[in-house]
């Protein structure tokens, strides 16, 4: 009753601005807006929809004893454990500490990662005889499963927050690495060509040129390898520490404690989300330069 | 007087992928004046392209010499200016960045080629799209992005291949008329490669026709049109017509020649 008359309420409002509107252009242009608020609400509608659905099918076919909530457990339960974690703390300590640790350990490999991965991807990508000479290697090392130098970095940096770093930072490498290499070799030879004659040197050609047209490749490639540092900084902790969500998540495990190994899950499904919104973002500021892609047209 | 440009049995051989050489240009002559309009026709694949190439030293020639203002060419020279047929403004960088390019890569500081970046933009009527990127401009806009940009170095020599061949029939006049004004500001000689006949005509001062493909100069003509012109009205003169006549003879077979050889590789 409430929904329906707020509704109605709306439509008149509309109703009133497109009778106010003089000029055709402008009462389609609101029309138009009007219809794409109308998609939002029921895409938003649906999302909702969805996740109740799979929400109240699992907590049902648990309760009914159709699925074994001691293996699968149940949402209910779930959202029991994140609320005891939230108020009372891990066993492991407040769960913000661990939410913090497993961010910093994703965020530093991340970021070393992209880093070096930009530095070779450019050096090769400018350099045949680099290429030539590394590529065998490099080739090499990306096809070894690259989640097993955890278990080496655990031994040889120790169990604190280096080895998580340097796992998720490999996994992040070959990603961006390869991104990189392939956006400078695929510059737009009149474009080099181009700043040559207008008077850019070796140096220049890379920062102005170069960087810039791989950064859409790079960028691209971000939205991945974030997801894969998250991997790297939670397989670290199963490898060995003291502190963070993958720890928890084995923790939990070690005690048949399934809401527990979901829950971490939810929190870094949570995670990852943010992160990747912060990415978008950042691609945005990134590659501005880009048109816009190419929404729908409707008449 | 030292010719700007002089080429003098210049041959450039290309090695293609399948390891065979292919031969662009032979023995080819060619002689352009200190602010000379030239202008290269002839028919495509004969190596138009490969001759600004060369001059601009982007491509070292495989025999013969390369002279630009009496030295010979080695690597990129300074004082050259180059408008590329498909779009070269950077689409990273706004209109201001990319005309102000050119000064900052020459060590020109910031503000300094800024502000000149800022005169060469209204100089081409772009004011007020300094911040825009390429990908919000309009074709004919983004020629005179590329304009400004090659123009701002003050180059003694211009080269430009077909420059214009992608921009529509109107555009593309006031394009010539204004690319017209501005050489005739400056004191730049001006290599134009086309394969529009009209397009040769009503900008230059001289248009080298090119044999068919590997390209020589098969001769050259004087145009003795006055100026200053108007390119959109220049065509309905009556000398324009004899001159267009004598040349297109010329050029006609080469047309043929490179025509008959395209139909027989691809009817092979």
């Amino acid at each position: 009753m409430n929904a329906r008359s707020a509704a109605a309420r709306l439509s008149v409002r509309m109703s009133a601005s497109s009778v106010q509107a003089e000029r055709p252009v402008s009462d389609l242009a609101a029309r138009r807006k009007r219809e794409a608020q109308r998609r939002r609400l029921t895409v938003a509608g649906l999302r909702l929809g969805l996740g109740v659905a799979i929400l109240a099918g699992w907590e049902i076919t648990t309760r009914l004893g159709w699925v074994d909530a001691f293996f699968w457990s149940q949402p209910s339960a779930v959202a029991a454990k994140l609320w005891l974690w939230i108020t009372q703390g891990t066993d492991l300590g407040p769960l913000w500490e661990q939410v913090l640790v497993t961010m910093e350990e994703t965020v530093g490999g991340f970021v070393v990662g992209s880093i070096l991965g930009v530095i070779f991807g450019v050096a090769l990508g400018r350099s045949r005889l680099l290429s030539d000479v590394l590529g065998p290697y490099i080739k090499g090392a990306n096809a070894i499963p690259r989640v097993v130098v955890g278990a080496l970095f655990a031994v040889a940096l120790g169990l604190d927050i280096r080895s998580k770093i340097a796992t998720a930072a490999v996994l992040v490498f070959f990603v961006v690495f390869f991104n990189a290499f392939q956006g400078v070799r695929e510059v737009d030879r009149n474009l080099i060509a181009n700043a040559r004659i207008l008077g850019a040197g070796d140096r220049q050609l890379t920062t102005e040129i170069l960087i810039p047209s791989a950064l859409s490749w790079i960028v691209a490639s971000l939205h991945t390898s974030f997801g894969l540092a998250l991997v790297g900084a939670v397989v670290g902790e199963l490898f060995g520490a003291t502190a963070g969500l993958g720890e928890l998540i084995y923790a939990a495990k070690n005690n048949f404690d399934t809401a527990g190994v979901f829950a971490g899950m939810a929190l870094l499904a949570a995670m990852a989300l943010v992160a990747e919104a912060f990415i978008t973002a950042l691609e945005n500021r990134l590659i501005k330069w880009r048109p816009p892609v190419a929404t729908e047209t409707r008449i | 007087m030292t010719p700007a440009i002089e080429l003098r049995g210049v041959t450039k051989r290309f090695l293609t992928p399948s390891g065979g050489v292919y031969t662009a240009l032979r023995d080819l002559n060619m002689t352009v004046e200190p602010g000379e309009f030239c202008a290269v026709v002839g028919p495509t694949g004969c190596g138009k392209s490969t001759t600004l190439a060369l001059i601009s030293g982007l491509e070292p020639a495989s025999e013969g010499e390369v002279d630009v203002f009496g030295s010979p060419v080695k690597g990129i020279a300074d004082g050259i200016g180059y408008v590329f047929q498909a779009d070269a403004v950077f689409p990273w960088k706004t209109v201001l960045e990319n005309v102000a390019a050119g000064p900052r890569y020459r060590g020109v500081s910031n503000s300094d080629a800024r502000e000149r970046a800022l005169d060469w933009i209204s100089r081409v009527g772009l004011s007020g799209f300094e911040d825009r990127f390429p990908y919000q401009l309009s074709g004919g806009m983004r020629k005179r992005v590329a304009l400004a940009q090659s123009l701002i170095n003050g180059p003694r020599i211009l080269l430009m291949d077909e420059p214009f061949s992608a921009l529509d029939v109107q555009t593309r006049s006031l394009m010539e008329n204004e690319l017209l004004a501005l050489w005739a500001a400056s004191s730049a000689s001006v290599v134009f490669v086309t394969h529009d006949l009209e397009e040769a005509i009503s900008l230059s001062d001289r248009v080298f026709v090119i044999t068919a493909g590997p390209g020589t100069v098969k001769s050259n003509y004087k145009v003795d049109l006055p100026r200053p012109r108007n390119v959109a009205e220049i065509r309905f003169q009556p000398r324009f017509a004899e001159i267009y006549e004598e040349i297109w003879k010329d050029l006609k077979d080469e047309v043929l020649v490179s025509y008959e050889r395209q139909k027989r590789s691809g009817a092979a």
